[in-house]
């Protein structure tokens, strides 16, 4: 059969933000796909270093307005680690529940935009309406619906009194009961079960050797979490379990993300009980001394990387932010292929994509001055293949 | 008298379109709010549309990245007359923190022509209902 190329997007109905996918499909079966990037590229890393640290939390924190917490904590932790800085106990619990609240909010924003893809607009209704209830919570801890700038070098800027921590109770309590009807809902609901099963495969070895990150590779199986791994803040003392699913398919991915709900629910819990008392911040200094730090963060949506190095002044010489929606794109190529034209949306919604996190943009000039720009299908060729060479050191 | 017909069915029930020319996702997910139960802009008959050709209303979030300066362009001219601009959030009224990047415009109206601008880093839901109740009298005065 002829094989046809079909652009979708950048201004696309089933995209909500501009991203390119270029199919090349055989009858009504993709065959391969390409992602173009660069709409929503805004030079954010260039921005840092001409920006304060403290500047910077405020540009970094819009980096993604979903995950704005993932970004400002990994930044900060970054900073405080270059710094030598120990951050108060409940600093840094209070860090750690704002950061579960805004997982709840990105989880069931992603399962409205799940249900309204798959075909199930109440659903979609229903999840973003019990969504409002986490954003009341939020705005009662910050004073912001989606960029709380709650963060600060060093620990908080604001502390919990007792009548929030009351109300915060109350909209879990809320939220549980909901969250029970969902799992109920999103598992035996047969049209929905029929619309997610079986749909955008990524198997186990695939999404290793693709460097998927996040629920989408907990959904293949994989055991993996920043949280669990690698424990900061106060992960390392709150009791949760990583959720992984082994059916590899966006039901998977429906599957895992409700369970992280409820995980999430337990954690708040236990955090507004076990609040310890005490400072919400340290003060920190200026100017940073030099050096350079890796700083990771199981985001919503995967693990947030943020490099920073450091000259000695008040500002950044380099901040490199990998987002995990970047990390997800070479999976998301492989769960594209062999799938039906009318699954594009789905396929594409199940990783939670969040475009303008992963718009960076490198350019490789040798010593003579020689642009090298690396292509998508290089960088899909390149890495398996890696993987799969056991003798091979990786440069970091 | 068709005239008066289209002009009462365009107050009653403006489609709006979402376009993102590059924003973070924070006014694009208090533009859906805005839609849901909660705010429910929909019992001004206001509706998200998927296509520049149905739309009435373009709402802008995003500081217009150079990438989108000539899909922005497109997207305006394929509106039908009469059309309006609407710029959501500081990003698409000035560039806010993203002013003076390399890869930014610095705000919508560097592009096309803006009929209203509602500020906020984001915007709450209520401002941007605000901001369509604003447009709809604004619709009204002109003919």
């Amino acid at each position: 059969m002829k094989r046809i190329k079909i652009p979708v997007g950048p201004q696309h109905p089933a995209l909500k933000e501009p991203i390119s996918l270029r199919m090349t499909i055989e009858g009504e079966v993709i065959k391969d796909a390409d992602i173009r990037l660069g709409y929503n590229h805004r030079g954010i890393e260039k921005l840092a270093e001409s920006k304060t640290y403290i500047q910077n939390l405020y540009l970094t924190e819009r980096i993604c307005g979903i995950c704005s917490h993932s970004h400002t904590t990994c930044f900060a932790q970054g900073v405080e680690a270059l710094l030598g800085l120990e951050v108060p106990k409940r600093g840094l619990y209070l860090r750690t529940l704002v950061a579960e609240l805004e997982r709840i909010h990105s989880h069931l924003l992603w399962f409205g935009i799940a249900a309204h893809e798959a075909g199930f607009d109440s659903l979609f209704m229903y999840t973003w309406r019990d969504r409002e209830v986490v954003m009341d919570i939020l705005e009662i801890i910050s004073g912001n619906r989606v960029h709380y700038a709650i963060n600060t070098i060093g620990g908080v800027r604001r502390d919990l009194d007792n009548s929030q921590k009351g109300r915060i109770l109350e909209g879990i309590e809320f939220l549980k009961k909901r969250t029970g009807y969902y799992t109920n809902l999103g598992t035996t609901e047969p049209t929905f079960v029929a619309r997610t099963a079986g749909i955008g495969l990524l198997p186990k070895e695939k999404a290793i050797s693709l460097c998927a990150v996040g629920p989408t590779l907990r959904a293949s199986g994989v055991p993996s979490d920043v949280r669990k791994d690698d424990p900061y803040a106060a992960y390392s003392e709150l009791p949760f379990d990583v959720c992984t699913a082994d059916t590899c398919d966006v039901l998977a991915r429906v599957v895992v993300r409700v369970k992280e709900l409820i995980e999430s629910y337990k954690m708040i819990e236990f955090i507004i009980k076990n609040l310890p008392s005490g400072d919400v911040k340290v003060k920190a200094p200026r100017r940073i001394k030099e050096g350079e730090v890796v700083s990771r963060y199981e985001a919503p949506r995967g693990e947030n990387i943020h490099y920073i190095k450091s000259n000695g002044t008040d500002k950044p010489e380099r901040l490199k932010v990998r987002a995990p929606t970047l990390g997800n794109y070479p999976a998301t190529i492989e769960m594209l292929k062999n799938g039906y034209v009318a699954d594009i949306p789905l396929i594409f919604a199940a990783i939670d994509p969040c475009i303008c996190c992963a718009e960076r943009f490198v350019e490789i000039t040798d010593s003579r001055g020689y642009r090298n720009i690396i292509t998508m299908n290089e960088i899909k060729r390149r890495y398996p293949s890696r993987h799969i060479n056991k003798d091979y050191i990786w440069p970091l | 008298m068709i005239e008066k017909i289209v002009r009462w069915s365009r107050l009653r029930s403006p489609w709006i379109l979402h376009l993102n020319t590059g924003g973070c996702n924070a006014c694009d997910i208090e533009i859906v709010d805005a839609l849901t139960p909660r705010f429910d802009v929909e019992r001004f008959g206001i509706l998200l549309k998927a296509t520049p050709r149905h739309a009435d209303v373009i709402v802008c979030t995003g500081p217009a990245t150079r990438q989108m300066k000539d899909r922005i362009i497109r997207i305006y001219e394929q509106t039908p007359d009469p059309k309006f601009v609407m710029a959501v959030g500081a990003c698409a009224m000035s560039g806010c923190v993203y002013r003076g990047g390399y890869n930014v415009l610095g705000g919508i109206d560097q592009l096309i022509p803006v009929d209203i601008y509602v500020p906020g880093c984001p915007p709450r839901p209520d401002a941007i209902i605000d901001g369509v109740v604003k447009l709809l009298k604004k619709l009204e005065q002109t003919k």
